[in-house]
């Protein structure tokens, strides 16, 4: 059986995050922005995973579990500050929430 | 002990990408939604095929699971697809962008420059068993075990507080 080498899941890993900060720079609607910021967050557990399985050490899995943890507080709270700003604005563009322009 | 064979990482790879291309390009939220389901279960499956089964059946759990219920939920609450008139053409950014990317370029040759030179090493070779995973948590990093439960106690606090607030001055416009 052929083996994969580190460079490639690396890559792979690279390329979910550019797509993920390229979502976050583009899309204007808070929900995607959210969804930006979990692909990001769950391609930098992909490479702390990868990196765990090259040296064969369990602390890449640790790390992974710390980003899960991470990603799930944030979440709960980004969604509640997406209602939030819903509720007050009627709107999810995030250029519209300007309240602190001076 | 080896776990699956190489082509199964190329083929979870392609969907990965594939699927997450494919949320960020969508107009409606929920369609995007699903897409990025599908694309946390690919990368569930390259986390298993990277012998790191425990870390692949809590990304399948947590995040296709309880995070996208979340969202399922929120986007319900929001109403999905109002801003397709607010299209995405923010490209004014990228005048402001040009110097960053200039030196994170450079960031980025330099990291593959490294990563050439540096000696051929394979992934997915063994697999780590939750036991090994779980005797690092518990063990050397047990005090990060606490910061995280502390961290998800504020985000509980907060998501709560964010909540009730709306929820009363729901009242409020009832009565009132």
């Amino acid at each position: 059986m052929q083996q994969v080498p580190l460079e490639h899941a690396l890559l792979v890993a690279a390329i979910l995050f550019g797509i993920g900060l390229t979502g976050l720079l583009a899309r204007r609607n808070l929900l995607f922005t959210l969804m930006s910021i979990e692909i990001l967050l769950s391609a930098a557990g992909l490479a702390f995973v990868a990196a765990a399985s090259r040296w064969g050490q369990a602390d890449g899995q640790v790390m992974f579990i710390f980003i899960l943890v991470m990603a799930g507080a944030e979440v709960s709270v980004g969604l509640a500050l997406v209602l939030q700003i819903h509720h007050a604005l009627k709107t999810l563009d995030s250029d519209a929430i300007r309240q602190l322009r001076g | 002990m080896a776990t699956l064979s190489a082509g199964a990482f190329y083929v979870f790879s392609g969907l990965a990408i594939l699927a997450t291309l494919l949320v960020i390009v969508q107009r409606n939220a929920v369609h995007a939604l699903l897409y990025l389901v599908v694309s946390f279960l690919a990368v569930a499956g390259l986390l298993f095929v990277l012998g790191a089964p425990f870390a692949a059946a809590l990304e399948v759990i947590i995040y296709a699971g309880a995070i996208m219920v979340l969202f399922v939920f929120v986007t319900m609450m929001v109403s999905p697809g109002q801003e397709a008139a607010t299209a995405d053409a923010r490209w004014g950014l990228l005048k402001a962008l040009v110097g960053p990317a200039a030196i994170a370029l450079l960031l980025i040759v330099e990291l593959g420059s490294v990563l050439v030179h540096a000696p051929a090493a394979h992934v997915g070779a063994d697999v780590i068993s939750p036991k090994e995973v779980a005797v690092a948590l518990f063990g050397t990093y047990v005090l990060g075990v606490e910061l995280a439960s502390m961290l998800l106690l504020a985000g509980l606090v907060g998501a709560y507080h964010l909540g009730r607030r709306m929820l009363q001055r729901d009242r409020e416009g009832e009565t009132g």
